[in-house]
């Protein structure tokens, strides 16, 4: 069977496994759909929690990311595992007890102010929406080159999915297919993951084998040895050094850290077990099955480029194998003769490097240059499918959530009764998957650039206020509200100068203490935090009623 | 004297949580960012060490920082809730005599 009916497939099995879970998962209640009832078992909201986490540019980019990073890329792997640390530390049992929908709930309570609920629904919408329309895009990628259908059509039909299982199911019916996905995707990121341990280094563990030495095939010799000398040899630096400035890895990795622990779409998931026992224990859970996937990453990332160098570098260009060809197609490697030799030249001197690779097919083509069989080639589409869509319900039931529960029922309409409220939050999810979707279909230029700094976002404004609320009794809500307004203004201040004002001057000259636009969510942390104590002292402590409601989280029962 | 037992189960998690961050912060921004050149300068198999513990030791460490926590949380909680029931039931008791008096109340 040719690739293409094998990739048709994979998706049209998972996509029917998801539409029957969403049939069989039904929300009747809001409680169905802002938490899924509150009931899920702590394994099942690990596996959900981490296909909600995981999106298309955890799945499809980040391995590529790392593979061009060389060691560099570790702010990415401890970035986004480290933030769980904080998450199941620091937030996820005190919001369990507390025992609310949402963040802007916790934040309006805690803070005993409509304004600080307006602020964080503002800032739970602006970071859900920037991160949705990358997943939309992802999806649309995946469609276009796996299935060939054209991105409109590959965006709709990813639309009209999450459409049926989100508007239906709300919570419930996302949690439960987040862990088909989770299946599906894991699955799918490890069989070509251990295919090509195997046949490089002859161990089965991508883990250990990117540490093995290489079979007679490839030369023999530690794969990374040879990685670096293979980089050198071409003008690049060596794969196991670091390049970028110290204090920029340091502060990017804080802001992914921070970004991951402030981002509302995991934190909501905490709502959805029973007790504080289980949140924690299924954070253990959520952060094991992430580290599969981030474990084998580096992995990939070392085995894909090794097997590039080799195959691509000095070849004729007739002698490549068909994938090239493929890929050539999609504008995601570009090969230009320029010296008309017929042989590719690939170095890191712009002067003779005559090829340009797409990071992305460090992922999406990894099983084929490997020359893998076609199943295992076509698990991939699946696997991407999978993770963009998973995460993309997440977000959408963050924005949902927002409009119906924080600033419908919360602020505007209290008087609304449950029926009109879960009506509205079907409504705003169905209006935030058309704007998701025009947007995944026309992608304003920035949507890449802009999910990386979703975490700065949410870092520089939630992550300090949550812990804040939780480990300072006295933090009263002046203190709060400009603590956070100053760590998101700050932010996407800097952010916005270095990415459009001035993007000429962004580069390490012109960046504060040399921290690129990446990493300045923790300068923004910490100065949401200085802000927030400083205002605090000019101000009475918080009520009677809010320090005993802290005191209560702070317990298990 | 409740309050004493919520205020000692607070201290002792924030111990823990002290313990935990330290290492979280020891093993990442110091093993994994800060010292990664000079670790790079042991290997084992064909990892640099400094590259490993960025790569891949650190994910570990952060696992098993969450399994420990998860362990002795679940002590810190078992311990406060038979602190709080011992501690309601001496209470109780010594509430008895006055319950002889007036049996008639419920409490």
């Amino acid at each position: 069977m040719s690739v293409q009916i094998w990739t048709y497939v994979f998706v049209v099995l998972s996509f029917g496994l998801y539409i029957g879970i969403a049939i069989w998962s039904r929300a009747a209640s809001t409680n169905d759909f802002y938490v899924a009832g509150g009931g899920v078992h702590p394994l099942a909201n690990g596996m959900a929690t981490a296909a909600d986490w995981m999106s298309a540019a955890s799945f499809i980019s980040m391995a590529g990311l790392i593979s061009f990073l060389g060691r560099d890329g570790a702010f990415y792997l401890m970035g986004w595992t480290g933030g769980y640390v904080l998450l199941a530390l620091l937030l996820a049992p005190y919001l369990r007890k507390f025992g609310k929908f949402t963040v802007p709930d916790f934040i309006g309570d805690r803070y005993y102010s409509n304004s600080a609920r307006l602020v964080a629904i503002f800032c739970a919408i602006s970071v859900s929406f920037v991160y949705v329309c990358g997943q939309m895009q992802g999806a649309g990628i995946v469609f276009s080159r796996f299935l060939e259908v054209d991105i409109t059509t590959g965006v709709i039909i990813g639309m009209t999915i999450v459409f049926f299982y989100a508007v239906m199911g709300g919570m419930k019916g996302i949690t439960y297919t987040q862990v088909a996905q989770y299946c599906v995707l894991i699955f799918a990121y490890l069989v070509p993951a251990i295919f090509i341990s195997l046949m490089m280094t002859g161990n089965p563990i991508p883990q250990l084998g990117f540490g093995s030495e290489l079979t007679p095939e490839y030369g023999g010799g530690y794969l990374l040895d040879r990685l670096d000398n293979l980089s050198l040899d071409l003008g690049f630096a060596a794969y196991t050094e670091g390049l970028r400035p110290t204090q920029d890895v340091f502060f990017i990795t804080a802001a992914l850290m921070f970004g991951t622990a402030g981002l509302p779409h995991v934190i909501i998931r905490f709502f959805t077990v029973p007790s504080v026992r289980d949140a924690r224990k299924s954070a253990a859970y959520a952060l094991i099955f992430i580290a599969i996937l981030y474990t084998t990453a580096p992995a990939v990332a070392a085995f894909a480029k090794t097997n590039l160098l080799n195959t691509v570098n000095n070849a004729t260009y007739e002698q490549l194998p068909s994938w090239f060809g493929t890929w050539e197609t999609t504008q995601l490697i570009e090969f230009d003769d320029r010296n008309a030799d017929g042989v590719v030249q690939y170095s890191g001197d712009p002067e003779v490097n005559e090829l340009t690779v797409n990071r992305d097919i460090m992922v999406l083509a990894n099983p084929e240059i490997a020359g893998l069989p076609n199943w295992v080639v076509a698990l991939v589409a699946a696997g991407a499918l999978a993770a963009a869509l998973s995460t993309a319900a997440g977000l959408l039931l963050v924005i949902s959530t927002a409009v119906s529960h924080d600033l419908l029922k919360r602020s505007l309409m209290p008087g609304i009764t449950e029926k009109q409220e879960l009506l509205f939050a079907r409504l705003s999810i169905f209006v935030a998957i058309l704007i998701a979707g025009y947007f995944g279909i026309n992608p304003p230029g920035f949507v890449a650039e802009v999910v990386a700094f979703a975490f700065g976002l949410a870092a520089a404004s939630f992550f300090p206020a949550i812990v804040l609320g939780i480990f300072y009794r006295r933090m009263n809500r002046q203190g709060a509200i400009s603590g956070m307004l100053a760590g998101f203004l700050f932010t996407a201040a800097y952010i916005i100068y270095f990415k459009f004002i001035s993007p000429e001057t962004s580069n390490a000259a012109h960046w504060w203490f040399g921290i690129s636009p990446e990493g300045i969510g923790t300068l923004g942390t910490f100065i949401n935090t200085a802000v927030a104590l400083t205002v605090n002292r000019f101000y009475a402590a918080p009520p009677k009623a809010v320090q005993d409601m802290v005191e209560e989280i702070r317990l298990p029962n | 004297m409740r309050d004493e037992h919520a205020r000692a189960y607070w201290k002792a998690n924030v111990r823990i949580l002290t313990v935990l961050m330290s290492i979280w912060f020891f093993i990442s921004f110091v093993c994994g960012i800060l010292l990664a050149d000079f670790l790079d300068n042991f290997r084992f198999a064909g990892f640099k060490l400094g590259f490993w513990i960025a790569q891949q030791g650190s994910i570990y460490v952060f696992v098993i920082l969450i399994l420990v926590y998860l362990v002795w949380m679940d002590r810190l909680d078992a311990r406060y809730t038979r602190d709080k029931n011992t501690h309601d039931s001496k209470t109780r008791q010594a509430d008895k005599p006055d319950q002889k008096q007036s049996p008639e109340d419920p409490a």
